[in-house]
C-alpha cells in the first residue's frame, strides 16, 4: 500500500531502487489518489495514462502552461483549449530524460495571471486544508496537488509570486529559482522579464532534487545562464554561521495577519537555536513601491506577449466577417477578464504619450528595488518574512476587486523585480490553515536558502497532510 | 485617475479586443481604480536612475547560424483552425 499523502520523491526513489514498487505502480497509485480526492479538489485539468510504463522515476504533475507534446496544453485559458503542443518544453523534456512519467496538467489562474486559481477558465481548485478557501495561485493547481497527495512533486510557474503564495497556501515547498536559470523554452510567456518555472515539493530536499534536473542553459533560450556551482542536497541541520536579515517592511506591512506574524516569530526564534545570526535590516521603498512597479511592467509584457492569440495559426477563432473581425472576436470570446484587464492596462500603459510616465518610470523603480535589496545582502545571506500576509481566503472573497486579490502577492513581488531567488517553506498553522515563510538569496545562491530551509523544516516538523486527510 | 469610456474603447481597439456595452462599462471602473494604485510609481523622482529592463546583467548572447532541424509543414500547421494545403487560411483583409 502507497500512502501518496506521506510518501515524499525520496521516499519514492528509495522504493524504486530497492525494487520495492515500480513507476507504474506509483503512476497508477497517484490516478488512483486522483479519482478518490481530485473530484472535490480540481487539482488537474486533465491526467495522463500513457507513457507510466516507460518512465524509470518518479512521477510528476506539470502546470497546464508548461508544453507536453501530444498532450492537451491550455494555460486554462478557453482561447487555448483543444491546443496540443508539437514539442515538449526544454522543462518537460528534461523531466521525461530523468524518467520522470507525466501525471497531468495542473490548474492555474488563466494566462498564470491571479493569485487564487479562480481566474482558471475550467473552474476553481480548492485548497486541500479547507475546501471552502482557494489554494492561493496562479500555480494552484500544482500546490494542491502536492498538498492532497495527488501528485509527489510538480512544477509551477512565478511572475509575482504564482509558486511561492500558493505553496504558502497550501503548506508545501515552492522555488521560485533565481532568474535564468530554468528554460522557458516552450512556456505560455506571461510577462518575459519576470516569469520563471520551479518545484513544488514536500520537502526542501525534494525541492533540491528536482531544481537539479530542470535547472542549467538552454540554447533554446538565450536568456538561460550555467549555474555556477552544482545543486547541493541539503544535509545540516544547524544555521551556524548563516545570517538572517528580516526586513522591517517586508514584516510589518499592512495586511499581515497576527496569526502569521507568530509563526513567522517562532520560526526566527528556532533559528537563532539553530546557530544563526538574526537581525532588522530595511528595504524602505521596495515594498511601498513594489506593487505598483509590477502592476505597469507585467501587463505591459504581458500585452505584447498575448498578441500572439489571433485565431491564424492555434487555438479558438470565432468572428464572422473581415479578418479584423475575426481577431476582435476571437480575442474577446477566448481571454477571461483578468487577461483582458491586464492587456489593456499594458497597452495603455505602453500607448503614446504614456510609455515615459509609467512603463518607463516603473523600469526605474524596478533599478531602486535592485538596489536597496543588494544593500540588504552586504550584511546578511538570507532575508526572512512572511510569504502571503494571510492565510488562505474563502472563494469569491476577492473576485469582485482586482486590487484585493493583487495585494496577495504584496511581499512575494519585490524579490521577483530584483530576480532573485525565493523559497517558501511551511512554518505553522494560523486558524487552522498552513503559514509559509519567505526565504529570499542572493542570485544563484539557491544552495544557500536549500540548507537553510531545510534545517528549518526539519526543527518546525511542520507537518505537511492536511487535517482533514489524517 | 479616471479612465473614460472613450479612452477604454480606444485602449480596446488597440488591443484587438471586441468589448461589450457591459465590458467596457465595467472595466473603465476597475481600470480606473488600478491606474490610480500604479500611478504612486509618478511620486518618485528618479531622474538619473537608469532603467531596468531585465535582471540579469546578460548582453548579447550569440548562437552560431547554423541550420538546424525544425518542425515539419503538417507540424507547423497541426493546431490551425483552418489550413489550406500548406497555408493557414484566414478571412479577407
Amino acid at each position: 500500500m502507497i500512502d501518496t499523502l506521506r510518501l515524499t520523491a525520496e521516499e519514492a526513489t528509495g522504493m524504486l531502487e530497492r525494487g520495492d514498487v515500480t513507476a507504474a505502480e506509483l503512476h497508477r497509485a497517484y490516478l488512483d489518489a486522483v479519482a478518490d480526492r481530485d473530484p472535490e479538489i480540481h487539482a488537474y485539468l486533465r491526467t495522463v495514462e500513457e507513457g507510466a510504463d516507460e518512465a524509470v522515476g518518479v512521477p510528476i504533475a506539470l502546470k497546464d502552461l508548461i508544453s507536453t507534446k501530444g498532450v492537451e496544453t491550455t494555460a486554462a485559458s478557453k482561447i487555448l483549449a483543444g491546443y496540443r503542443p508539437v514539442y515538449d518544453a526544454t522543462v518537460a523534456e528534461r523531466c521525461k530524460q530523468a524518467g520522470l512519467g507525466l501525471l497531468g496538467k495542473t490548474n492555474m489562474d488563466e494566462f498564470a495571471m491571479g493569485s487564487s486559481t479562480e481566474n482558471s477558465a475550467f473552474g476553481p481548485t480548492r485548497n486541500p486544508w479547507d475546501p471552502t478557501r482557494v489554494p492561493g495561485g496562479s500555480s494552484g493547481g500544482s500546490t494542491a496537488a502536492v498538498a492532497a497527495g495527488l501528485a509527489p512533486w510538480a512544477l509551477g510557474s512565478d511572475t509575482g509570486g504564482s509558486i511561492k503564495q500558493p505553496a504558502a497556501l497550501c503548506g508545501v515547498v515552492g522555488l521560485r529559482p533565481t532568474y535564468g536559470t530554468v528554460s522557458r523554452y516552450g512556456i505560455v510567456a506571461f510577462a518575459s522579464s519576470l516569469d520563471q518555472i520551479g518545484p513544488v515539493t514536500k520537502t526542501v530536499r525534494d525541492c533540491a532534487r528536482l531544481y537539479e534536473i530542470i535547472a542549467g542553459r538552454d540554447p533554446a533560450d538565450s536568456t538561460t545562464v550555467e549555474l555556477p556551482e552544482p545543486v547541493q542536497l541539503p544535509e545540516a541541520e544547524d544555521l551556524k554561521g548563516l545570517r538572517i536579515g528580516v526586513p522591517k517592511e517586508l514584516n510589518e506591512a499592512d495586511g499581515i495577519e497576527p496569526g502569521v506574524n507568530e509563526q513567522v516569530q517562532k520560526a526566527l526564534d528556532l533559528a537563532r537555536e539553530l546557530g544563526a545570526e538574526v537581525g532588522e535590516c530595511r528595504l524602505p521603498r521596495s515594498v511601498e513601491f513594489g506593487l505598483p512597479c509590477y502592476y505597469l511592467i507585467a501587463p505591459s509584457e504581458a500585452s505584447s506577449n498575448l498578441a500572439r492569440y489571433d485565431g491564424v495559426r492555434y487555438g479558438l477563432r470565432t468572428g464572422n466577417g473581415d479578418v479584423r473581425a475575426m481577431y476582435d472576436h476571437t480575442r474577446n470570446d477566448g481571454f477571461g477578464d483578468e487577461p483582458k484587464r491586464r492587456i489593456m492596462l499594458g497597452t495603455y500603459a505602453l500607448s503614446a504619450g504614456y510609455y515615459e510616465a509609467f512603463y518607463g518610470q516603473a523600469q526605474k523603480v524596478r533599478t531602486m528595488i535592485r538596489d536597496e535589496h543588494t544593500a540588504a545582502f552586504e550584511q546578511f545571506d538570507v532575508l526572512v518574512s512572511p510569504t502571503s500576509p494571510t492565510v488562505a481566503f474563502e472563494l469569491g472573497a476577492r473576485t469582485d476587486n482586482p486590487l484585493a486579490m493583487y495585494a496577495a502577492d504584496l511581499l512575494t513581488i519585490p524579490s521577483n523585480l530584483a530576480g532573485l531567488p525565493g523559497l517558501s517553506i511551511p512554518c505553522g498553522l494560523s486558524e487552522g490553515l498552513p503559514v509559509g515563510l519567505q526565504l529570499i538569496g542572493r542570485q544563484f545562491s539557491e544552495n544557500v536558502l536549500f540548507r537553510a530551509g531545510h534545517a528549518l523544516e526539519r526543527a518546525l516538523e511542520f507537518d505537511f497532510v492536511p487535517e482533514r486527510y489524517r | 485617475m479616471a479612465i473614460s469610456r472613450d479612452e477604454v474603447l480606444h485602449v480596446a481597439r488597440l488591443a484587438r479586443l471586441a468589448l461589450s456595452e457591459e465590458e467596457l462599462a465595467r472595466f473603465s471602473e476597475q481600470l480606473s481604480a488600478i491606474l490610480d494604485a500604479v500611478g504612486k510609481v509618478a511620486e518618485l523622482d528618479l531622474s538619473g536612475v537608469e532603467p531596468t529592463a531585465h535582471p540579469l546583467d546578460l548582453v548579447n548572447v550569440w548562437a552560431e547560424d547554423e541550420p538546424k532541424p525544425s518542425l515539419s509543414v503538417d507540424e507547423a500547421l497541426a493546431n490551425a483552425p483552418d489550413r489550406d494545403g500548406d497555408s493557414f487560411r484566414v478571412p479577407a483583409a
